[in-house]
């Protein structure tokens, strides 16, 4: 089988084996993908109670020293100057071109700024950080875990062991401790469910996962279940919806601009950007419904209602809600409207499929 | 005892006259996970042993199913169109993918019997 002694692993990486998780590789780590529940029950236990990920893998960065917004605005489009203490919001690192770097978390705190960055970006971001901030303090949280409770039900757990919870709100963050744990817990997530992300010391993480687990409401879920889920949200995967090549525009992703942004540009890739939302994309993220049963993976090809190619899928599966497949993908704006017929070749054969807003489900949060 | 004979693509083979109705094993069933779609071969279409005969795909990703022997289908499982998840509640029944007259009952021979392909699967893992 496949060699895993090259790979990182995470604090809990005993604990999954323990579980009875499939372990598979994921940006240079040993990551549960599946547990003996399955993705199906996972995923829909996500939607119905908590499902509790670990998400370890991903960057967690601390940016401070002074003037370290500014900064941080340079390489980002989001207005983060307007975040309070406290405060949290999905922003973008975008380069010259306007194509994307990465997705990020940035929450706001006193003295500092906290990320959260794709594990597979993590090195790259954090080089790109250091070359645009010579004054500032870039510092990688190398000892800190993050597991993610999401669900209806994650809010009453947690606050189960700290009752503040119930009054942050969602895209915010605060130091709370956990049955003695000393967290850090973003109200947030990336399955189109209400919930946390708790940033926790290596050395409490195994014990904080036990503690949650052992909460009827929670079960383990794995990183297939992750991808299922943030599907059905209509949320990006950075590497397949999002790369350099793809400007937040083309992505559906303007929303993140912030108007103040918009104004005074200032972020790299301004121009191109703007031009864009002044003259449009030449082509637009959407959520795509295929008929039928066959699931449109990552690049299937698009063809319009005489078959010629329009572009092609990036993110595609089942949908275990929707309870059919599932996909996005980017076509010419002409064709991007809700409704909008589409063929998808599938093994040589045409299948039909429409344009559809996302999310697929409706979301979890307020 | 068992009438099965596997491949090493981890699909099972039972004989009955000159029909050999093909499936999956139950390693390859847990290894994929939840089936949510199966492309089975429609009735007439040729097959040839070890080639591409239908597609099995999971939550997570599509997997081809291989022909363990040569021949002329005969019938697809219709009943997985609307129940893809028989393939992996029952893979060595109601689960199976399709049925095929066997052209060479020789090629028979070549399949694993119960006992080595339980060899086999445990050499992967």
């Amino acid at each position: 089988m496949d060699d895993h002694s090259q790979t990182l692993q995470t604090p809990l990486h005993a604990l999954h084996l323990e579980l009875g998780a499939q372990m598979g590789p994921f940006a240079g780590y040993d990551m549960p993908i599946r547990y003996p529940a399955g993705i199906m029950a996972e995923h829909t236990h996500c939607r119905e109670a908590a499902a509790l990920f670990d998400v370890s893998h991903m960057g967690q960065v601390v940016l401070s020293g002074e003037g370290v917004v500014e900064v941080l605005e340079r390489l980002v489009p989001g207005d983060i100057a307007i975040l309070k203490p406290g405060r949290q919001r999905y922003t973008l690192f975008t380069n010259e071109a306007g194509g994307v770097l990465d997705d990020l978390m940035v929450t706001r705190r006193t003295d500092d700024l906290y990320l959260v960055v794709n594990a597979a970006c993590k090195d790259a971001d954090i080089t790109h950080l250091q070359a645009n901030m010579p004054g500032g303090s870039v510092q990688v949280l190398e000892d800190r875990a993050l597991l993610a409770l999401q669900g209806p039900k994650a809010i009453e757990v947690i606050a189960r062991f700290e009752s503040r919870i119930t009054e942050q709100k969602f895209m915010s963050a605060a130091a709370l401790t956990l049955d003695g744990i000393d967290c850090w817990v973003s109200r947030s997530g990336y399955t189109g469910e209400d919930g946390v992300e708790i940033s926790v010391p290596h050395d409490q993480a195994e014990r904080l996962a036990r503690l949650l687990l052992d909460q009827d409401e929670v079960a383990p879920a794995g990183l297939g279940a992750r991808d299922s889920l943030r599907l059905e949200a209509g949320l990006c995967l950075y590497g397949t919806d999002l790369d350099e090549t793809t400007t937040p525009v083309e992505a559906g992703l303007t929303w993140t601009i912030g108007k103040r942004r918009k104004i005074e540009k200032g972020f790299l890739g301004a121009d191109v950007i703007m031009e864009q939302i002044f003259e449009g994309p030449p082509r637009l993220r959407v959520g795509i419904k295929p008929e039928g049963r066959a699931p449109a993976r990552a690049h299937t090809v698009i063809v319009d209602h005489e078959e010629n190619p329009v572009g092609e899928i990036t993110s595609g599966g089942f949908g275990p809600t929707v309870g059919g497949p599932v996909a996005m993908g980017y076509v010419p704006p002409a064709l991007a409207g809700d409704g909008t017929e589409l063929g998808l070749l599938i093994r040589g054969k045409v299948h039909k499929a429409r344009v559809v807003a996302l999310p697929f489900v409706p979301k979890g949060w307020s | 005892m068992s009438d099965l004979r596997y491949t090493k693509d981890h699909e099972w083979v039972r004989v009955d006259g000159d029909i050999a109705t093909v499936g999956i094993s139950d390693y390859a069933q847990e290894a994929l996970g939840d089936v949510v779609f199966v492309e089975v071969p429609e009735a007439g279409a040729e097959v040839a042993q070890g080639g591409e005969a239908g597609v099995i795909e999971s939550v997570k990703a599509a997997s081809e199913i291989y022909a363990p022997v040569t021949g002329e289908v005969v019938e697809g499982n219709a009943a997985l169109d609307g129940d893809p998840a028989l393939v992996n509640t029952a893979p060595l029944g109601d689960g199976w993918i399709f049925k095929v007259k066997v052209s060479d009952a020789a090629q028979l021979d070549t399949l694993m019997s119960e006992a080595e392909y339980q060899t086999f699967v445990e050499g992967l893992d």
